[in-house]
């Protein structure tokens, strides 16, 4: 049965309707590998199938979810203490229309507390590690469902990104992650953490997947969530061979400095073989991009502060015990349900808000927001695509940025850019490169962001620039 | 010398909308269902549930605007109002801050500074000693009630004394009953109002320091508890000390105003657009829409009653913005003969004898017919019933409905004027007083009403006093 | 710079109880985050508008139409405490 782990999911969908797979057999294949997961990476496994609904397109190829999805009475507390036993009553609109297209829930996947982390650290459920090297984190907050896919303990899952929480791990951990367009995937269901940075997406071994997994999470607009789009085409499955025709910009902003060596010497080389496939790969600038990450640690705590209000002992999830009273109840609630990171930026988030900060703070981050959309419009006349390095960095060692929350907030600054505009961006593998003190080679992420919906062609030109590179995730798949 | 304080006061006023279904939910509204059977994800605050903003709410808000003569934004946008408090499911309100659907606007002299929508709080019963945990007093939140929409309609400081505030109050009540939006019941909290109240020297400008009153739940707590509030502020301006900016509670049983006790530190609200929602922009079609539901626009009517019919402004103001009393006046007016010139005596007879005994109630439910008042007024017109026989025909109207003509026949109720049995009674009242009789011959004015009294008596208010005079003066040559 | 009573205040409006040496640390760490966003101060944003929808879209409403509510025994199911039909809390008044 091993041969099944390593068909990829739009491989196993298609030998599910040829009749040469059985779905039961290859749902039970993963839910075993994934209830005797040893990563961490699963915060729940379902016991059995669910009955699968008629002539599914997606033909029953289980699917692992991140756990701040609700799933109707499936344990989802994403990632933190505060949620300890919850059960929501309701479904998220993404995980609901993906099982009705044939890909069941398989399991919750561990990630970083309310989705705030880049190394998945910050879990109530502990660490998860990484497949190629369990010294390592995955990164995050997506970390539990981009560990899953590398280790084909899932054939594939979702994810959400703020600042880079799909990109980031699915980078350090091998595989293709894509931060959709902001609004084409509903968020209702989706625990929130920065409700107008917030967005689904699909982790998966190749681009293929991403592609079939995608065009069942978009589509018509969620009537349950007023920031959600119509999807103004079906997402087409990729199949480019050359680059002819596509114009790649290189923002110098954001391929020089603070990148580890091996990281940029992996993205040159991906230019080199672009240019060799046929694309124009030229530099273009995004000048304000240099302050997206300031803006993004205002942006995000400030709406964090807000949507994390509601965790207050009163309808759901942990109470501190004994209260002397109503204040006392909130404050050791929220400060025993929340971990550090969490407080973290809720106090900052606060604080940023409060009276007297709001023009220097959250005004001013939303105007470089509005700049440093205008830089990426104004790249985008001149560029199909802009490309750069997914994280500065390959997988650290667990425990090494936990001292310094700057230190870690540094590991979004490839990736925030995009999510400020809103626009849809992609990590594909980019072979794998040695850590700055030297060791065993871990994987590159090399990252492409295109305008809003532009998400059909972006996985057309990644899928092309794969099949170029062929990267060979097996080893950790064993 | 104590100069002299004029009281300044103004109003805010919460108005439950009288929708089908919750501000940013499905579920129903229904005042008195069980506690928490009419809740959801989004009105319960679960993790993951997104607010989207219920059509009607706006509609109904526009047509508030409309009426009140607001100014409408074309662009207008949610904000989210962060506090802590158990009846708060988010931890924050879903209100509107520098972005209000309406500003501006006027109702009776009373100029408005702004209109907006937001979402109710839940409902929070103390259950003071009896339900007790750990020693602390305990209460219970039933969130059927969270979420309703609200209008909070917020007027200029520039009601005069808490006799004004409440007929300012009781106008507004009825244009917005009028318009079919609320029940605005005070007693079930369909309309609530806060007072602040503040004094300052008169004729000068600035204001002085206001208070805030809460609870006062019907209208006359609302002028007791403003009346009272001036008097407070009176006496400690006029005793040499400063008014404290605080929120009193009236308690209507005592009448007093006590401060409400704060555990908490001064308020920061933390205003931020609400990410969640979308602003909205409203169009030419929603405009047309509220038009088309208020019909002819109060203001507007009540210059077409100045100028078709000779109201004064006031009473063309008054009929105009009860629309049920402008409703029936017209109505009336039609039933008249063409060019009766009753328009004005007719309006003299909605506003005040019908009014004074209905009260609140659409005269269209009562028993008198638009028609039967029509009559009635020409009746009096005509010399043949007395003000006095009018007012109890109406009362029999009021009662059990008819005709006047009717009524007047079967009472023997036709005034006597202008008629032999009127000049014999007078002829005996003259034989039965010599002494008065004597008096007037001999031009003591005064002495006349003795002979008057027994005139009324006889004829049961059917004759009309200055035609009785008349005759008295005839009979006895002066 | 952010000090010790603007800790504890912010602490106190997003209701977080913190130990005195958690208001320590957070008086440092909050400090040097703040320090580099503070870099944002230095653009010229003169006339720009703020984002907070990066799409534009306007008016996506509801109609005012019912949908199903949640039971009382699933809206009840997670609370910490439950009582007389309702969510228990400590009182505010108290």
């Amino acid at each position: 049965m091993s041969g099944l782990i390593d068909l990829s999911a739009s491989q196993a969908a298609a030998a599910i309707k040829r009749g040469e797979v059985d779905p039961g057999a290859l749902f039970d294949l993963y839910r075993q590998r994934a209830a005797t997961d040893s990563l961490n990476a699963y915060t729940w496994v379902a016991e059995q199938a669910p009955k699968a609904p008629p002539q599914p397109s997606l033909g029953g190829v289980p699917l692992a979810v991140k756990d701040l999805f609700c799933t109707e009475g499936v344990p989802s507390q994403s990632g933190s203490r505060i949620l300890e036993g919850y059960r929501p009553p309701y479904t998220a609109t993404v995980v609901e229309r993906l099982a009705q297209a044939g890909a069941p829930l398989l399991g919750k996947t561990n990630q970083d507390e309310f989705a705030m982390g880049s190394s998945n650290e910050n879990s109530a459920f502990g660490p998860v590690l990484n497949p190629w090297d369990r010294a390592r984190v995955p990164g995050g907050s997506s970390g539990g469902s981009a560990a899953a896919v590398a280790a084909g303990l899932a054939p594939w899952a979702i994810g959400t990104d703020t600042g880079g929480s799909i990109r980031q791990p699915a980078a350090l951990c091998g595989i293709v992650g894509l931060k959709p367009t902001y609004g084409a995937v509903s968020r209702y269901g989706m625990i929130a953490f920065a409700s107008s940075l917030d967005q689904a997406g699909p982790l998966t071994r190749d681009v293929s997947d991403a592609a079939l997994l995608l065009s069942h999470m978009v589509g018509e607009r969620d009537p349950l969530d007023a920031t959600s789009l119509d999807f103004p085409e079906p997402i087409a499955m990729p199949s480019r061979r050359t680059l002819a025709g596509i114009r790649l910009g290189v923002p110098s902003e954001l391929t020089g400095e603070g990148i580890e060596p091996g990281v940029l010497g992996a993205f040159q080389a991906t230019l080199e073989l672009a240019r060799q496939l046929g694309a124009t790969v030229e530099s273009c600038a995004l000048p304000h991009a240099p302050h997206a990450l300031a803006a993004y640690y205002v942006l995000a705590p400030a709406e964090c502060s807000s949507n994390l209000a509601r965790f207050d002992g009163v309808r759901y999830g942990y109470r501190a015990a004994d209260p002397d009273d109503l204040l006392s109840m909130y404050e050791r609630t929220r400060h025993d349900g929340f971990g550090v990171e969490v407080r973290r930026r809720v106090m900052l988030g606060t604080y940023v808000l409060s009276s007297g900060y709001y023009e220097a703070y959250y005004g001013r981050a939303q105007r470089v927001r509005t700049k440093i959309a205008a830089d990426f419009a104004a790249a985008f006349e001149r560029f199909d695509f802009v490309v750069m390095p997914t994280s500065p960095c390959v997988a650290f060692e667990l425990g090494s940025k936990l001292a310094d929350p700057y230190a870690m907030y540094l590991n979004d600054f490839l990736s925030v850019p995009a999510s400020l505009a809103g626009i849809p961006a992609l990590s594909i593998p980019n072979g794998l490169a040695s850590p700055p003190g030297g060791g065993t080679p871990l994987p590159v992420g090399f990252q492409l962001a295109g305008p809003a919906f532009s998400e059909s062609q972006m996985l057309d030109v990644a899928f092309a620039l794969e099949q170029a590179l062929g990267f060979d995730g097996r080893a950790v798949r064993s | 010398m104590t100069p002299d304080f004029e009281p300044v006061i103004g109003l805010e006023i919460h108005v439950q909308l009288k929708t089908r279904t919750k501000m940013f939910c499905g579920c129903e509204l229904s005042f008195g269902a069980p506690p928490n059977t009419l809740t959801c994800p989004v009105c319960l605050g679960l993790p993951g549930a997104l607010p989207v903003a219920n059509a009607r709410a706006i509609h109904f808000a526009l047509m508030i605007g409309l009426a009140l003569g607001c100014e409408l934004a074309d662009h207008s946008v949610f904000h989210r109002k962060n506090y802590f408090y158990p009846d708060l499911p988010k931890g924050y309100q879903i209100s509107q801050y520098d972005e209000p659907l309406c500003r501006g606007g006027e109702l009776a002299g009373v100029r408005l500074h702004r209109v907006h929508l937001e979402e109710d709080a839940a409902k929070l019963i103390h259950l003071g000693a009896s339900g007790r945990i750990h020693g602390s007093e305990q209460s219970i939140v039933d969130f059927n009630r969270g979420g309703t929409p609200l209008v909070e309609i917020v007027t200029e400081p520039e009601l005069r004394s808490g006799e004004h505030a409440r007929e300012w109050l009781s106008l507004l009540r009825a244009t917005l009953r009028s318009l079919g939006v609320s029940d605005v019941n005070m007693e079930e909290g369909s309309l609530r109002a806060d007072a602040n109240v503040s004094l300052r020297p008169a004729g000068s400008t600035p204001l002085g320091t206001k208070t805030e009153l809460k609870n006062m739940n019907s209208f006359r707590f609302l002028e007791r508890g403003v009346t009272a509030e001036i008097e407070r502020q009176r006496a400690i301006i006029e005793g040499g000390g400063e008014v404290a900016q605080e929120t009193l509670h009236f308690d209507p049983a005592s009448g007093a105003l006590t401060t409400l006790r704060s555990k908490e530190e001064a308020h920061d609200y933390r205003y931020f657009p609400e990410p969640d929602l979308v602003p909205i922009a409203t169009t030419a079609e929603m405009l047309e829409q509220a038009r088309a539901a208020i019909g002819e626009l109060p203001a507007a009517r009540a210059v077409r009653f100045e100028r078709d019919f000779g109201l004064s402004a006031e009473m063309a103001h008054l009929l105009a913005f009860r629309s049920d009393l402008g409703d029936y006046f017209e109505a009336a007016n039609a039933a008249s003969a063409a060019d009766s010139g009753h328009a004005q005596q007719l309006a003299n007879w909605v506003s005040g004898q019908l009014v004074a005994r209905i009260g609140e109630q659409d005269p269209a439910t009562s028993n008198v017919t638009p028609a039967a008042l029509a009559t009635l007024v020409e009746l009096v017109s005509a010399r043949e019933l007395t003000n006095g026989t009018a007012r109890e025909v109406l009362d029999v109207l009021l009662q059990s409905g008819g005709d006047p003509r009717a009524i007047v026949a079967e009472r023997g109720l036709a005034s006597l004027s202008d008629d032999s049995e009127l000049a014999a009674i007078v002829a005996a009242a003259i034989a039965a007083d010599p002494d008065a009789a004597a008096k007037v011959r001999a031009g003591n004015a005064k002495a006349i009403a003795a002979l008057i009294g027994p005139v009324m008596r006889e004829t049961r208010g059917r004759a009309d006093g200055s035609e009785v005079t008349k005759l008295i003066r005839e009979q006895l040559g002066v | 710079m952010i000090d010790r009573d603007t800790v504890l205040h912010v602490a106190r409006l997003a209701r977080l109880e913190l130990t005195d040496g958690e208001v320590e640390r957070m008086v440092g760490e909050l400090g040097g985050v703040l320090e580099h966003i503070e870099t944002i101060a230095q653009l010229d944003l003169d006339g720009v508008p703020p984002t907070t929808h990066v799409v534009e879209v306007a008016n996506a409403l509801r109609e005012d139409e019912p949908r199903a509510s949640l039971s009382r025994q699933q809206a009840l199911a997670g609370a910490p405490a439950v009582a007389d039909e309702g969510f228990a809390v400590p009182s505010p008044q108290a």
